[in-house]
């Protein structure tokens, strides 16, 4: 076999490699939505998604309660998340000397690389019971969001960072030459000229708040109800899907991918918007 | 408020938030080590769970599926991963074809790991009969993880320097003796790195092995055997037998593996920075 022939054929096989991830992206879209197409059809795609009450007992599936349940946790996780990271993002790339820079990033490396059952677990024995003694059982929106806080912060962190250095150096001389302090510039200069890169780190923030399944089963409680304070429990789709899986057969389990369907339709458009966020924010500073 | 009391504000703010994020850390690692170390004994480490209903017995079982599981998703998973970085990197034009290969990977490091779990349990364990199994687990993690690996392994490739490629090119290589034989070689830590962030993730995966392993304390005989691995293990005994000290000691263990794959990125990624810097 000659060195030619194997280089001719190198590029074919390489090439069959990385077709390889959207051939999975389809097989995944295919398989779910076969598998939760018959609970679509025999619920009614309306009753699915917006009917409130879940007992696969009764064969009554609505998934309203989990859409909140998920929305509830994700947003409650942002309102933290979002002036945390950016504060630490701006931290980062503007104001913290070379050696404070060196601890922190990682630290908020390791924070990525900590298991969702270890956040899960100190969420139960450290965040519950602070969480009771203001009210309710402690299995509540207010320890999953909580959670996820710390869960997404990485995500919101990283990717701020990362738009906010990529900021060309001479808008911040121009600021500065105008005579603006730091913090003028920073916020009139920076932060705006940044936006777009922020704004996709915090989509998709989100976007791992709501995949997450497992640390949200052991700290929000997980029943099915539309909740009234954010210290009722609830449970959110991803959580929904495992908790049930395990025991599901016939139309349980069709529902159970459906609301994989529904999860994966939410994380497609999550991921889209933030995927055009991002190539504006490159368009944007390439312009200029 | 005139702009020097509002920049002081401000970094009040900035600082406040880097302060909380190390805390954050600091409290979750804090409270694990002391909380789980009691529980931590050399006994721990190598005696099987008995399943009991305090969760008696150790973690051994769980010890071994995980290091079966990550030398057996890393079996499958680093020809296909690094296959298509190379294509990414030395052979992909800006194309519609690279346009939907870039929108795959992009949008498969989105998607939930839940969701690869119901995509693992009808293929693998269910259509190919694999059962819950480690095969099964195996599988639909390289599914999940191909995108990390193809992401990092690309900008390793990317960064190895041009004049390289061109000194082998002009001695008369093809081109894929110059990827095989001068890139890869100059890639290899970087590729490294990205092999070793897969490995943290296997370690810490739950929910997709939730539904593709079954989570038998067993110990896993043959790739067809089902198994828990020790994040698996940490949620059996928080939320079936709420044995929640030996799940600090399980715990106590998954932080300290972190810190140590951690560790060797870091230096790794230093040392393999300090040669780029040399020119070598």
């Amino acid at each position: 076999m000659s060195r030619y022939f194997v280089d001719r054929n190198a590029k074919y096989l390489v090439l069959i490699c990385a077709t390889a991830s959207f051939i999975i992206l389809a097989a995944i879209a295919i398989f779910t939505l076969r598998e939760g197409l018959p609970a679509f059809q025999q619920v009614g795609w309306l009753r699915f998604i917006f009917g409130t009450e879940w007992r696969p007992s009764l064969d009554k599936f609505g998934i309203l309660p989990m859409i909140v349940g998920s929305l509830a946790v994700t947003l409650g996780g942002m309102i933290l998340a979002i002036p945390l990271g950016i504060g630490c993002a701006v931290l980062l790339a503007e104001v913290a000397p070379h050696r404070v820079r060196q601890l922190l990033r990682p630290a908020v490396e390791i924070l990525v690389g900590i298991p969702s059952v270890v956040y899960g677990l100190v969420g139960m024995l450290l965040i519950v019971p602070l969480i009771r003694d203001i009210g309710g059982t402690g299995y509540s929106i207010a320890a999953g969001a909580l959670v996820l806080t710390a869960m997404v912060l990485p995500t919101v962190i990283s990717i701020s960072e990362d738009s906010i250095r990529a900021v060309p150096r001479r808008y911040k001389e121009g600021a500065l030459a105008l005579g603006a302090n730091h913090w003028q510039t920073i916020w009139h200069v920076l932060i705006p000229a940044a936006r777009s890169g922020i704004l996709a780190g915090i989509i998709l923030g989100m976007g791992r708040a709501i995949g997450e399944a497992m640390a949200m089963i052991m700290v929000t409680g997980n029943a099915v109800q539309i909740p009234n304070s954010p210290l009722d429990p609830t449970r959110t789709l991803a959580g929904g899907i495992a908790v049930e899986i395990n025991y599901a057969s016939g139309l349980h389990e069709n529902a159970l991918f459906a609301i994989g369907v529904v999860l994966f339709v939410l994380i497609m458009i999550i991921n889209s918007i933030a995927m055009v966020a991002m190539r504006r924010g490159r368009q944007a500073q390439d312009v200029c | 408020m005139s702009a020097k009391s509002s920049q002081k504000l401000a970094m009040v703010f900035i600082w406040g938030s880097g302060v909380i994020t190390v805390l954050i850390l600091f409290l979750i690692i804090g409270y694990v080590l002391a909380r789980g170390l009691p529980a931590f004994s050399f006994d721990f480490l190598f005696t099987a769970p008995q399943g009991g209903l305090s969760g008696e017995g150790g973690i051994s079982t769980a010890i071994v599926t995980t290091i079966y599981l990550v030398l057996l998703t890393l079996a499958i998973l680093l020809v296909p991963g690094i296959g298509a970085a190379i294509y990414l990197s030395e052979y992909a034009k800006d194309n519609w074809l690279t346009r939907i290969i870039r929108y795959g990977v992009d949008t498969l490091a989105g998607v939930p790991s839940i969701v690869f779990g119901l995509f693992g349990f009808v293929l693998f364990v269910t259509a190919l009969h694999f059962r819950f199994s480690l095969l099964s687990g195996a599988l639909t993690l390289v599914c999940l993880l191909l995108p990390t690996l193809i992401r990092t392994s690309e900008e390793a490739i990317k960064a190895v320097p041009r004049s390289h490629r061109e000194g082998a090119l002009a001695l008369g290589a093809t081109k894929w003796q110059t990827i095989l034989h001068v890139v890869l070689p100059s890639a290899l830590p970087g590729i490294v790195t990205g092999i070793i962030l897969c490995i943290g993730r296997i370690v810490g995966e739950t929910a997709s092995l939730y539904v593709t392993m079954g989570g038998s304390a067993a110990m896993p005989t043959s790739l067809f055997s089902g198994g828990r691995t020790l994040s698996l293990h940490l949620f059996y005994l928080a939320m079936e037998t709420r044995a929640f000290e030996k799940a600090m000691a399980t715990g106590a263990v998954l932080i300290i593996t972190i810190l140590i794959i951690n560790t060797i990125i870091n230096w790794i990624s230093h040392r393999f920075q300090a040669r780029v810097l040399r020119g070598a």
